[in-house]
């Protein structure tokens, strides 16, 4: 599927890394005279602080040091079986391969956990009030249920259906035969009284392409290898140097790597 | 009982772009402006993690709490409207600077045919060549008129670009040089000049360079990080009311901003405002802020949905097509794009700015002749690299499945060699689409939500489909293995982001009978009301607002200001 000139992983060649310190002195020529406060002005009038020029080297490239405790891989909604049939199902959605991991090595599950246990899983900013009535498909989602419910009926019946159909837990199955009951779900041939399946299919898919590619921060992209795999060189804090170039590969930074200049 | 507070001389709803520029114009005149904003307070060192796609994108960090208030759709009058539960289609903006904090910041002027459309478009292809329950107005004011006003803006704003050769006379360039092209953009030039169109740089309120604007305002250049939409920019360079006019207008001395302020009436009596009411959501309290100048500037949906909760001026009723408020509500046509997908290429596609691009308007107005075609109007057509975020950035061939192995080989293989070239269709205002109050839906505070009633007619759908294949060979002569584009639009459904360029419902025009406010933005029916933003557009252009909501404002400030001296209306 890749072209032979798409370099499929990073080998230290041919890779601009635009240093902190490099997009300092950047930054500071393209300010000139003016004035510049705001959120980055700190980083403009204190270079010096910074001695961390480098951001730290990502893990798996180099040689391992000790990896500290990750401290974020605990559930704070799910249960075990509801973890593992979620991190089996994204794992479906976005499989490893020869080009780098899947959901579950990303941590995608861990992802989709700690966001149900916060705002988005209580739909806390969206108009969830009375009354409720089946409407047309332009009108979008109409349902009373929040997506915490949804997932745990979700979760429950794709374990369901796996039992009925294929007379086996969801995550014994085969990859082919989760594909199968994914599809099913996906297409509305399951028919649920309480959720929509392919609406519960297609927020599962979306909360997986959401752990995939958000900032490690929430506990999926694991050590940024979600843009790795797409060459996204995440949080930068500038593309003056290179906007009119062409295709320029460029080491991955993250929210985290910001916060080293406090 | 609501608390009462000392007069002041103008009250202003909503501090985003309009409010911001007049406060600021009109304090500078020595007047005592207080505005009230619903939203908290938003400062530049707000977004020192701003490059957070989960947070700003998908979560809408920025945008109004829709569990407190959303608004009602459907598609005609024959079925039960239904709230917006989630957002979709379009994007709400909150707290100070309003949606002006996370625009991209293409700063586009509208064509002079816009603002004669229903005039020009008869007197070329005959009257019925506009169908009859096509609502379109022209506004009362020409491009000429309105060009002082254009100028006005971006030069405050600091607008980088270069002159639209197909656009409307300029009375001066654009205060700064365009910005950076990058290859994808180079290409699409180089394309469009092959075909014979006219690609010119897209106007930017992202800096191209440092920037000194005429209120004494420095702002340093943007940096092409690639969070724009959505975002709000940790370096100050796109221009945003919090970094230019608001400050201004605090220095004075003369404006008061009071936060968490959610006005819910305006209080009349005769044919005059006395003030408005508030809701202090901090507290609950009910507060009344008395003034001699009330101006509306919130978003379309909370003018309109002020107005008439407040019984202040004559609801729109469509069964006979007569009242003004509600009227003429209006959209955008964006699925007209097509993608392209390059084997030999990559771009940076992660890199950008939200006004970073190539536009062209060979297919805007009636820059081409609609003879042969069934629909009036057009789209702007552009290359933009808004900065391609991955979480909702995932293009592929069509008939590559949404998920699996396929999925994330084809979008990782695609994430830098897709470019889509967009068209940007405009939207033409008919008798049955507009905005009312929901009669069963509520907000936080017992009110009731704006119901809008909107679909995608003949025009749209025509003119999408013809956008389409122009955007389409334009990728073909850039050299792309394989294109997408669109065969079909479909009804207009809430759920897909499209837009966030809803128009309309309180307009602007040269009669009563017609329109809502006349070219001051200033209501016809209660001279001291002054209605400003995208509400009083008839229809919508092919571009994005910002430009003309700016100029509007800036005729608004100096029509407020004649009316302090002389009162009645100006027009």
């Amino acid at each position: 599927m890749a072209n032979s000139d798409e370099p499929k992983k990073t080998n230290g060649q041919n890779i601009e890394q635009p240093s902190r310190r490099k997009f300092l002195i950047n930054a500071g020529y393209a300010i000139g005279g003016v004035v510049v406060g705001g959120a980055v002005g700190s980083l403009f009038r204190k270079p010096n602080k910074t001695q961390q020029t480098e951001p730290a080297p990502p893990s798996g490239t180099g040689e391992e040091t000790t990896v500290p405790k990750n401290y974020n891989r605990a559930l704070m909604f799910f249960s075990q079986d509801q973890f593992a049939i979620a991190n089996a199902a994204a794992e479906r959605i976005y499989p490893a391969d020869d080009i780098g991991p899947g959901a579950a090595a990303l941590g995608v599950a861990f992802f989709i956990d700690h966001q149900l246990a916060g705002d988005w899983g209580f739909n806390s900013r969206e108009y969830m009030s009375p009354p409720f009535y089946t409407g047309e498909k332009t009108q979008g989602y109409q349902g009373r249920l929040r997506r915490r419910e949804m997932f745990e009926i979700g979760l429950q019946e794709i374990e369901n259906y796996s039992q009925t159909q294929k007379s086996k837990k969801f995550v014994k199955l085969a990859p082919e035969e989760q594909d199968e009951v994914l599809k099913a779900f996906e297409s509305d041939s399951v028919k649920l009284t309480t959720i929509s399946a392919s609406g519960f299919f297609k927020t599962l898919r979306s909360a997986t392409i959401e752990g995939v590619y958000s900032d490690p921060l929430y506990g999926g992209n694991m050590d940024m290898n979600g843009w790795k795999m797409r060459n996204y060189p995440g949080n930068q804090m500038s593309y003056t140097d290179i906007i009119e170039k062409d295709f320029t590969k460029i080491e991955p930074s993250s929210l985290q790597d910001h916060m080293s200049a406090h | 009982m609501a608390k009462t507070l000392p007069k002041t001389d103008v009250v202003i709803v909503g501090v985003g772009w309009a409010g911001g520029i007049i406060a600021s114009e009109l304090t500078k005149k020595g007047l005592n402006v207080v505005g009230l904003e619903r939203g908290r307070e938003r400062k530049t060192e707000d977004y020192y993690m701003v490059h957070d796609e989960l947070r700003y994108s998908a979560r809408y960090g920025l945008m109004q709490d829709l569990s407190k208030e959303t608004v009602t759709f459907r598609s005609t009058e024959k079925i039960r409207a239904l709230p917006m539960r989630a957002y979709g289609s379009f994007l709400i903006g909150d707290g100070l600077g309003g949606a002006g904090v996370h625009w991209n910041g293409q700063t586009f002027r509208f064509l002079p045919y816009d603002f004669k459309i229903r005039s020009m478009t008869t007197e070329k292809y005959g009257k019925n060549k506009i169908p009859a329950d096509m609502a379109i107005q022209d506004w009362g004011i020409t491009y000429e008129e309105l060009e002082p006003y254009y100028d006005t803006f971006e030069k405050m704003a600091g607008i980088a670009g270069e002159e639209n050769p197909l656009g409307g006379k300029r009375s001066n360039p654009y205060p700064i040089p365009p910005m950076k092209k990058s290859p994808a953009m180079q290409l699409f030039t180089d394309a469009t000049k092959k075909l014979n169109l006219h690609p010119y740089m897209m106007p930017s309120a992202n800096l191209s360079q440092d920037y000194t604007n005429p209120d004494g305002v420095s702002r340093a250049a943007c940096q092409y990080c690639g969070y724009c939409e959505r975002f709000g920019c940790e370096y100050g360079a796109k221009a945003d009311p919090v970094v230019t006019v608001i400050p201004i207008a605090v220095k004075s001395g003369k404006f008061e901003i009071r936060t968490h302020s959610h006005v819910r009436r305006i209080i009349h009596s005769g044919k005059k405002a006395t003030g408005v009411l508030y809701t202090d959501v901090t507290t609950g309290e009910e507060i009344i802020q008395p003034a001699d100048i009330v101006v509306m500037t919130s978003y379309v949906f909370n003018n309109v949905r002020i107005l008439l909760m407040s019984g202040v001026g004559k609801p729109y009723d469509s069964s006979t097509g007569t009242g003004v408020i509600g009227r003429n509500y209006a959209y955008q046509v964006i699925k007209g794009g097509a993608t392209g997908f390059f084997e030999e290429k990559q771009f940076n596609n992660f890199a950008g700015a939200g006004s970073l691009g190539v536009n062209l308007d060979d297919y805007n107005g009636d820059n081409f002749d609609h003879s042969g075609l069934k629909f009036i109007h057009g789209a702007s057509i552009s290359v933009s690299q808004t900065g391609q975020r991955p979480i909702s950035n995932n293009p592929a061939p069509g008939g590559t499945p949404t998920w699996g192995k396929d999925f994330k080989a084809n979008t990782l293989k695609y994430a830098n060699r897709a470019i889509t070239v967009g068209g940007q269709g405009s939207s033409m205002s008919f008798k049955h689409h507009f905005l009312d109050l929901d009669p069963e839906y509520k907000d936080a505070y017992g009110d009731p939500l704006m119901r809008l009633t909107f679909d995608f007619e003949e025009q749209d759908k025509e003119l999408a489909v013809f956008i389409s294949g122009k955007c389409a060979d334009i990728l073909k002569e850039m050299g792309a293995n394989h294109i997408d584009q669109l065969k079909e639009l479909g009804p207009y459904e809430i759920t897909t982001y499209q837009s966030t360029h809803n128009t309309g419902g309180a307009i602007m025009g040269s009669s009563p009978e017609t329109s809502a406010v006349n070219t001051y933005s200033q209501m016809w029916d209660y001279d001291n009301v002054f209605v400003v933003g995208a509400s009083s557009f008839p229809q919508n252009a092919g571009y994005n607002p910002t430009d003309t909501v700016g100029a509007l404002a800036y005729r608004a400030a100096e029509g407020i200001l004649k009316y302090r001296e002389k009162g009645g209306l100006l027009v």
